[in-house]
């Protein structure tokens, strides 16, 4: 499960790093959604973003893909500095899977995923032309869709299929990007019990085979504690914790963070820290 | 075939999906004889949909220029023709009227109409993309009563100057339909970005104003002149001499190359701006881009056509369920469509009452809404 890699570049290296939407302002005095914030991703990890609501998991998801940009601090993506990367670079490097996906159009999945080509796609003259997708792009695409298990989709509407099979193409749509860093937010949030073992098996099998490195948002506390290398925990726009399941999974730590009274115990499988919510006296 | 072979395995996927390691494995051995290939837009599939349209619109277009006030046959139109073709004036003076009435009446007019049908069906196509939202179309975002306003003001003051090819009524036109996507855009992006829906508020708000204005502008103008403005506005299609036609031909043609050189672009921007930036697309230049040239073109259309209403709203929604929505055919074969479409319109807006003619818009009207709420009620909750 820990395939990182100790040489070479970080995946991601934020520094003091600061946001705020331009009409937070108004508010709320403080209205920084991050403030000041600073870790390290290395290639090959898979990294868990856990806090209670508003405590700017999916802004610093946005952040790393270069959706939204901060105000202050330094994001950097296997050294090179993120706000310089022209927006086809980094979609080269790194790909997001968005918590929802409104599709208001009828694409075949195949055109879905097929979208995440667009990156790749050479330009001529500055034009981006067609973009016909050439043998190539097929083939990733068709790999992508195997490995997501959505291939015997291939001629359907995104508008006919389930949450699931959608959001399982709109990874298979990432993986067609061939990043080296994959963020998810909310990967599980719509998916019942399977759907979400799946996607789970997934992102391992990924992170095992192609050395993939994945961060992703999760309110699932105990997904994360399976799954991840490394949980960063936040509150308010700042780090409260980063280190391994054990470390931050601890009841006084939940506790702090959201403000209620936890069980920790371990996963009878894993051995891995397991959070249970407070039951009726027996 | 291809929906009922995936049908098939998905239900045999359920069988075995007891465990999700398991089923996966076995999942993916079994998928395998299916190829993704035709679930997509093919090269192929582009040239052969595009070249059989566009043989429909020749077609069109002949059968449209035998209808007037003075039937023509089709054996007379097709010496007509190749009389004009092979001597030239020579050959049109050997025509007679018919061959007038033919070549130098209809034949402009037509051709007008498929070009203004045209460019609203591929203007369509581009807002909506942009706003994600298969209703948009000029008129909802006040770019035509913009153009509209600025044409009224040239009648109202009588300009008839001429700049660079055009006379004063085309370019007063595409000003103010550009000057309304400004305030449009100067609105919706005042909060530092552009959110859809307050671009659809702002246009709503703006198509409102203009039309006001425009109304005021008619109301105290000359009686004969304010005539003139009240069946313009109803979209009457008014066909300029050759040399200029061939200039805004040129121009609209240009303008939906631009359009055009977008599409791999509006494709991933239906996916929402965020999608679109993190899949590589530079958004807010798409975004102007579509833009400016989605109101220059309104302007141009509307100088020479008034007020035509849902071409750009209805031919966009009926080729999806056609084409599929990949805009690099979606929005040629749209054109294509468009102008057939408004042909076909005033064709029956130039003979149903004739000699009296109906204002085209008043077709395209009441064949348009009918249709668009058929769409609706048949596809409920279902975008196509």
């Amino acid at each position: 499960m820990n395939g990182a890699s100790t040489t070479g570049p970080l995946a991601y290296a934020v520094e003091r790093l600061r946001f705020r939407y331009d009409r937070a302002e108004a508010d709320s005095p403080n209205g920084w959604v991050l403030d000041g914030l600073t870790f390290a991703v290395r290639p090959g990890e898979i990294i868990g973003i856990l806090g209670p609501n508003g405590s700017g998991k999916s802004s610093l998801l946005k952040i790393l893909a270069k959706v939204l940009s901060p105000q202050e601090g330094l994001v950097r993506l296997f050294d090179s500095e993120l706000a310089g990367m022209p927006q086809r670079d980094v979609a080269r490097s790194v790909a997001l899977v968005p918590q929802e996906s409104h599709l208001a159009f009828p694409f075949s999945i195949t055109e879905l995923v097929l979208m995440g080509r667009f990156p790749h796609h050479r330009r001529m003259l500055g034009l981006s032309g067609l973009g016909w997708e050439g043998p190539d792009d097929m083939r990733v695409a068709e790999e992508a869709m195997r490995e997501t298990d959505v291939l015997h989709l291939a001629h359907r509407s995104v508008a006919d299929v389930s949450g699931g099979e959608r959001q399982r193409a709109v990874i298979a749509r990432a993986l067609t990007q061939e990043p080296k860093v994959l963020l998810l937010d909310e990967p599980t949030a719509f998916l019942d019990l399977h759907h979400q073992l799946d996607i789970c098996a997934i992102l391992r099998r990924l992170n095992e085979e192609r050395g993939l490195t994945v961060i992703l948002v999760s309110h699932d506390l105990n997904l994360a504690s399976q799954y991840c290398d490394r949980l960063l925990l936040l509150d308010k726009g700042r780090a409260v914790r980063l280190g391994a399941p054990e470390d931050v999974m601890t009841p006084e730590v939940l506790e702090e963070v959201y403000r209620c009274r936890v069980l920790v115990d371990r996963h009878p499988q894993s051995g891995l820290p397991r959070v249970t919510l407070p039951g009726r006296e027996a | 075939m291809g929906l009922m072979a995936g049908r098939t395995q998905s239900d045999g996927r359920k069988a075995v999906a007891a465990s999700p390691a398991a089923s996966a494995t076995e999942g993916r051995e079994s998928r395998r004889v299916v190829t993704v290939g035709s679930s997509r837009l093919s090269p192929m599939r582009w040239l052969l949909m595009l070249s059989a349209l566009a043989v429909a619109a020749v077609l069109v277009l002949a059968i449209c220029l035998r209808f007037g006030a003075t039937p023509i046959g089709l054996a007379e139109e097709l010496q007509i023709v190749s009389l004009a073709l092979r001597d030239g004036q020579a050959g049109l003076e050997a025509a007679g009227a018919d061959g007038v009435i033919l070549l130098q009446v209809r034949l402009p007019r037509v051709l007008l109409a498929f070009m203004v049908g045209g460019c609203l069906a591929a203007v369509g196509v581009g807002l909506q993309a942009l706003l994600r939202n298969p209703l948009a179309d000029p008129y909802v975002l006040g770019i035509s009563s913009g153009a509209a306003l600025g044409a009224g003001l040239a009648i109202l003051f009588g300009l008839t100057g001429t700049a660079l090819a055009f006379s004063a009524l085309p370019l007063c036109a595409m000003a103010g339909g550009l000057l309304s996507v400004l305030v449009v855009y100067r609105i919706a992006t005042s909060y530092g970005y552009l959110p859809i829906h307050t671009l659809l508020l702002a246009g709503v708000i703006l198509n409102a104003v203009c039309s006001a204005l425009v109304m005021f502008v008619t109301s105290i103008m000359e009686p004969n002149r304010s005539f003139g403005m009240m069946s313009w506005l109803m979209g009457t299609l008014t066909a300029p001499d050759y040399p200029a036609m061939l200039v805004l031909a040129g121009y609209l043609l240009a303008g939906l190359l631009l359009l055009f050189r977008q599409a791999a672009a509006l494709n991933l921007m239906t996916l929402g701006e965020e999608s679109a930036l993190a899949l590589g697309v530079e958004v807010e230049s798409v975004k102007q881009t579509v833009f400016f040239t989605s109101a220059l073109l309104t302007g141009a259309v509307v100088s020479v056509s008034g007020m035509i209403g849902f071409v750009g709203m209805v031919i966009p929604h009926a080729m999806r369920l056609l084409t599929g929505a990949d805009h690099r055919l979606l929005l040629p074969a749209s054109a294509l469509v468009g102008g057939m479409y408004l042909m076909a319109a005033d064709t029956i807006a130039r003979t149903l009452l004739a000699p009296t003619e109906i204002p085209v818009g008043v077709v395209t009207a009441l064949a348009g809404g009918p249709f668009f709420i058929y769409l609706l009620a048949s596809r409920k909750g279902r975008l196509a």
